[in-house]
């Protein structure tokens, strides 16, 4: 059983009791706990169950590498699951929950599953989806639904905010230990800004644990000093709780600072995304110990060795009285003598090397510990938490040579530097035989712009383990970061350690069944067996086999368990590690909240929101809006309790027998202006624009190089020079690019300038055949069919507002669009409104602008184009210039298959029973394709019901389809039923146009 | 995430700031071209693993095209120019050559 200690502690302060709640029990603890020392303090070492077998779990590390302490934290909208308990600080009121258990963490049903792991073996999801189909239905996926999912997913919208902070510095260094504080004052030094980010909440990292002595002082009171010093620096930036998780291209990383995840008082932010561009990038991201491989090394009481040292002397928790040391390095030894200095009880140190000697092997034995070499643990006795340890010789296959009562054991396998983020953007590793760990590669790192290595990796993330050399390396990666010339770096007292031996199963020849029993992942439930079964099986890389046994990807990422994950694949492949090589790291480091990423951008601010002048307006008077693009453009105004449906019929009606007014502002407006104006025109466009006179509009249609339709929209020719674009609302920006990339790309010498006016002006439709009264009503100017003749243009002044009159028509009715500056916009729609209320004036939306265009057979871009139309398909051939030698597209329309006979083509749809034909369904024609599917003929671009046919009338493309006017086809609809509706011309109403000719 | 200095308005872009064109200095096809020059000019891209040029343009910045000459496997940024040239300036290419000898790129090297 874990316990607090009488004395010591150097991270808690025993004048400040913390209470909080562990699954509804009320636990206490001391300022400066995480919450898992806090636990273990009150006696609480089961923690959770894992993931596959729920098998029952305690904590095993004391930082972010924990794979096991995982728990939900807080309530409501403050809740969050897979919290690690080892990273979590503790405060007043903080509420845990353990996961992955029902329905107690110390009664759990699901517990069974262990009981059927010969059942769940590697690739198990894999065998079973292949597997017989009502098998797979009735018995497994109810039973992996039940079981599915790590934690809970919060249910209520999350209550917190969240925000992003942006940073240029000339170095980044990752890591607040004593290598980070080391490359921190060499470079500080040196003149550079520096932002140096530490994720846990204190300085020093593991120095002061592992009882470092550096120049001269104890390394606690270098760390003081060393942060004292940097503080003093105004070109350095010192983070707590801030983790730098990503590195990426041309030295930009991201760092997750948690800024309230430690306090009782949530107020502000929670957590800070940095959005980092760095010249250099120090990772002094230090090392994680790795456990051993033997049987029952999951038990609640096996902890990494180094994490039962930091549970003593930072926290004054010891895991138990009578600790087991199991190593295969001298590191180890520390602990023993950590636990031993604490007044607990170390029956042994089995030490699977065979003759392990040096000053710590001899400390320890001086303090009485017995240390059985060449030896290893057969397996670990105990349940839910460990009672003592069989032995067995490392070199055999665990036949047990003694016993030991003990109620924790201390493993440690070896140290791995932490390189994800010397890997995240490419820097390759290489195997260190005698350390047997992958380090940096320093010829193969990550390059920036300038084409020089730009993440430099510091002391044990760059493999130097010893202290001394930790500082020494770390101090000049600081100077090199900076460019400066490395002074004198910090020194420490050295202490000799023994070399290594690599081992990667304990006992080396264990038996299968205790294989079985040896975790490699415990997040994953992933065991040495599983992974020796890929193998087996054929996966051979060490890709394929991560994702067919799942090791190492769970929300720990394997930092536990990829390098001994993947010598046991290497063993059972025949091969060297180096060979196997890793999986690919990737950012996150460790998780960050889904919440930092979105920052700000959330709800009304998830994007921006474009408001046409006339947008108050609309709100106020009831606008049912939709998006286009940015915009929100009323859909429909209603009235009353009237249906959306309702509401357009009307403002239709009202529109085509008396009037209507649409706010057209959305339109794109670009000016296209210069010498060469007319010559680039007739290029952006199909039709000949350049013949355009003054005064006049034409409808014009627009390509890309491919010959497919993109825009459209009506031409204006201001004066000689200078052509007013209209495009669409959604394509005004696509189009004003466009037309920047030719001219800026490929005809740099024409003199031609482009500008996006399209939010300078309101543009307002007055539409319906009270139109003109309407508008000679407000005085200004004549705009009798003598004057302004369907297709011109004129200026004046409306009701006193300069004002630009085009004469164009989207509905078929006589329309005017008046443009005046956005300013004017309200005035003059509020002019229109009350002068039109003896003419029956109506608001009309956006549908009503769809409906009435259809009954005109007007095409619609993204209705009738979807990026594989040319205008030839849609009947519009007429605007497409025949004098011209070139065009954008006109060499991409040649193309055969554009210019077959054979494509589909634009016709109205008639359905014999008056309904509305489904969007986007597909005429069916005989037979069957390759695939066994019905093959068809045509497709609905267009469908609406026709307030002014009172019938459903629709648009579409059918094979042949001008020249089968009459035929009938038959359209499925989703149900299996089909509607027919017979090929007739796409203009339902008007087909003279004598509506718009007045 | 790249970073690349606009070489109009001396600024040095985030790739954010930046929308990507694509393979730099085609040459136009249009009507009276064969087949296959069209397809060469519509679809037809290096795709190196070293040394390439490339269109960008500083969108959400001053909106000017321009080129860059970038390796794809190092990420490393040879230099900027204008978009308004047929190939290449010669200093560019000689600090390329410098840099990576034996370097080829399409007709250039
Ligand atoms: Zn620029």
């Amino acid at each position: 059983m874990s316990t607090r200690l009488a004395t010591g502690g150097r991270l808690i302060d025993r004048g400040a009791r913390v209470e909080f709640t562990f699954n509804g029990k009320r636990l206490s603890g001391y300022a400066g706990d995480t919450l898992a020392s806090a636990m273990l303090g009150a006696g609480q070492t089961l923690m959770g169950r894992s993931f596959k077998y729920h098998r029952p779990r305690g904590v095993v590390a004391s930082g972010a590498e924990e794979p096991n302490a995982l728990m939900g934290i807080g309530t409501d909208g403050h809740f969050e699951p897979n919290q690690r308990a080892t990273t979590q600080e503790l405060f007043p009121g903080l509420t845990a929950r353990s996961q992955n258990h029902w329905p107690s963490l110390e009664f759990d049903v699901g517990g069974i599953n262990k009981h059927l792991s010969r059942f769940l073996p590697a690739g198990f999801y894999y065998k079973m989806f292949i597997h017989p189909r009502p098998f797979w239905k009735h018995v497994y996926e109810p039973f992996i639904r039940q079981s599915a999912g790590l934690g809970a997913a919060p249910r209520d919208r999350d209550a917190d905010t969240y925000e992003h902070y942006y940073a240029h510095v000339d170095v980044l260094i990752a890591g607040g230990g004593i290598a980070g504080l080391a490359a921190a004052l060499a470079a500080g030094r040196a003149g550079a800004k520096v932002l140096l980010v530490e994720q846990a909440g204190h300085w020093g990292g593991r120095a002061p644990v592992d009882g470092a002595v550096i120049d001269g002082k104890p390394a606690e009171a270098w760390i003081k000093d060393a942060v004292q010093t940097l503080e003093d620096m105004d070109n350095v930036d010192l983070r707590l709780r801030c983790m730098a998780a990503g590195v990426y291209d041309h030295g930009y990383a991201l760092c997750y600072e948690r800024l309230t995840d430690h306090l009782a008082d949530k107020a502000g932010p929670r957590h800070r995304l940095w959005r980092v561009r760095a010249g250099r990038i120090v990772t002094a991201t230090g090392a994680i110990e790795r456990p051993l491989s033997f049987a029952g090394n999951d038990i609640p009481g096996v902890m990494l060795a180094s994490a039962v040292r930091d549970y003593v002397v930072n926290w004054a928790v010891s895991p138990g009285d009578r600790t087991v040391v199991v190593t295969n390095n001298d590191d180890a030894y520390r602990t023993a003598i950590a636990l031993k200095k604490a007044g607990l009880e170390v029956p042994a140190v089995i030490d699977a090397r065979a003759a392990p000697e040096g000053p710590l092997v001899e400390e320890v034995k001086s303090l009485g510990v017995k240390v059985l070499s060449g030896k290893a643990i057969a397996k670990v006795k105990g349940r839910k938490f460990v009672t003592g340890v069989a032995i067995a010789a490392q070199a055999g296959e665990g036949a047990v040579l003694e016993e030991i009562a003990c109620d924790a054991v201390a493993v440690s396998g070896g140290w791995s530097p932490v390189v994800h983020l010397w890997s995240h953007c490419g820097g390759k590793l290489t195997w260190d035989e005698a350390q047997a760990a992958f380090r940096p590669n320093p010829d193969k790192g990550p390059t920036g712009a300038d084409g020089a290595v730009f993440v430099i990796p510091a002391g044990a993330a760059n493999g130097e383990m010893a202290t001394s050399s930790v500082l020494s390396d770390a101090h000049a990666a600081g100077a090199k970061a900076a460019g400066a010339d490395a002074g004198d770096a910090p020194t420490a007292e050295v202490t000799a350690e023994g070399p290594i031996a690599p081992v990667w199963m304990m006992p080396q020849g264990a038996k299968p069944e205790l294989r079985a029993k040896a975790w490699l992942d415990y997040q994953n439930d992933v065991k040495v067996s599983d992974v020796q079964l890929a193998a087996r099986e054929g996966f051979e890389s060490v890709e394929h086999a991560k994702r067919y046994t799942t090791l190492g990807m769970a929300t720990d990422q394997g930092k536990l368990s990829n390098i001994n994950g993947l010598a046991t694949l290497a063993h059972a492949l025949g091969e060297d590690i180096p060979q196997v090589g890793t999986t690919t790291f990737r950012p996150p480091y460790t998780p960050i909240s889904m919440g930092s990423i979105a920052g700000e951008a959330r709800g009304a601010l998830f994007q921006p929101l474009r408001r046409s002048p006339l947008h108050g307006w609309h709100e106020a008077n009831g606008a049912d809006f939709e998006p286009v693009g940015h915009w929100r453009r009323p859909y429909t105004f209603k009235r009353g309790d009237e249906s959306r449906e309702q509401s357009v019929a009307r403002e239709i009606n009202n529109t085509r027998q008396g009037l209507g007014l649409l706010d057209a502002s959305t339109l794109g407006k670009i000016i296209v202006k210069g010498p060469d104006a007319g010559r680039f025109m007739d290029m952006l466009y199909t039709n000949m624009m350049s013949t355009l006179a003054p005064g006049k509009c034409r409808y014009g249609l627009m390509c890309s190089e491919n010959g497919f339709l993109m825009d459209d929209g009506v031409v204006a020719r201001l004066d000689e020079d200078t052509f007013l674009c209209h495009t669409t609302s959604g394509g005004a920006d696509r189009v004003h690019a466009h037309m920047e990339e030719w001219l800026q790309t490929e005809w740099w010498d024409w003199k031609v300038y482009t500008a996006n006016l399209t939010e300078q002006y309101a543009q307002i439709a007055v539409v319906g055949p009270k139109a003109r009264k309407v508008l000679e009503k407000l005085g200004g100017m004549d705009l009798s069919a003598e004057t302004l003749p369907f297709m011109g243009w004129a200026t004046g002044t409306l009701a006193g507002i300069p004002a630009r009159v085009f004469r164009i028509s989207f509905s078929g009715e006589l329309s005017f669009e008046v443009a005046v500056a956005a300013g004017q916009g309200l005035a003059l729609w509020e002019a229109l409104m009350e002068a039109g209320q003896e003419f029956g004036v109506m608001p009309y939306g956006t549908e009503a602008l769809h409906v009435m265009r259809a009954e005109k057979g007007f095409i619609m871009i993204g209705d009738e184009t979807e990026g594989t139309v040319i205008p030839q398909d849609l009947g519009l051939s007429w605007a497409i210039s025949k004098k011209k030698d070139d065009y954008i597209g006109k060499r991409g329309q040649e193309r055969e298959f554009l210019a077959s006979p054979d494509r589909w083509k634009l016709v109205g749809l008639q359905t014999l029973d008056g309904s509305v034909l489904p969007e986007g369904a597909y005429a069916v024609a005989e037979g069957t394709n390759a695939n066994g599917q019905r093959n068809t003929q045509g497709r609905v671009t267009s469908t609406y019901h026709s307030p002014t046919l009172d019938r459903g009338i629709a648009m579409g493309l059918v094979k042949d389809g001008p020249d089968r006017m009459g035929e009938v086809l038959t359209f499925p609809r989703v149900d299996g039923t089909g509607v027919e509706a017979r090929i007739v011309s796409p203009v339902f109403f008007d087909p003279e146009g004598e509506k718009q000719n007045v | 995430m790249l970073t690349l200095q606009c070489p109009y308005c001396g600024v040095q872009c985030d790739e954010t700031e930046l929308s990507p064109g694509g393979e730099a200095h085609l040459t136009r096809f249009g009507p009276g071209s064969d087949d296959t020059e069209f397809e060469q000019y519509l679809f037809l891209r290096e795709n190196p693993r070293g040394v390439h040029f490339e269109r960008w343009r500083h969108a959400y910045g001053c909106g000017k095209w321009f080129h860059a000459a970038r390796c794809t496997m190092t990420l490393e940024v040879f230099g900027t120019y204008p978009a308004q040239v047929t190939e290449p300036p010669a200093d560019l290419i000689e600090k390329i050559r410098e840099k990576r000898p034996g370097w080829r790129w399409r007709d250039l090297a």
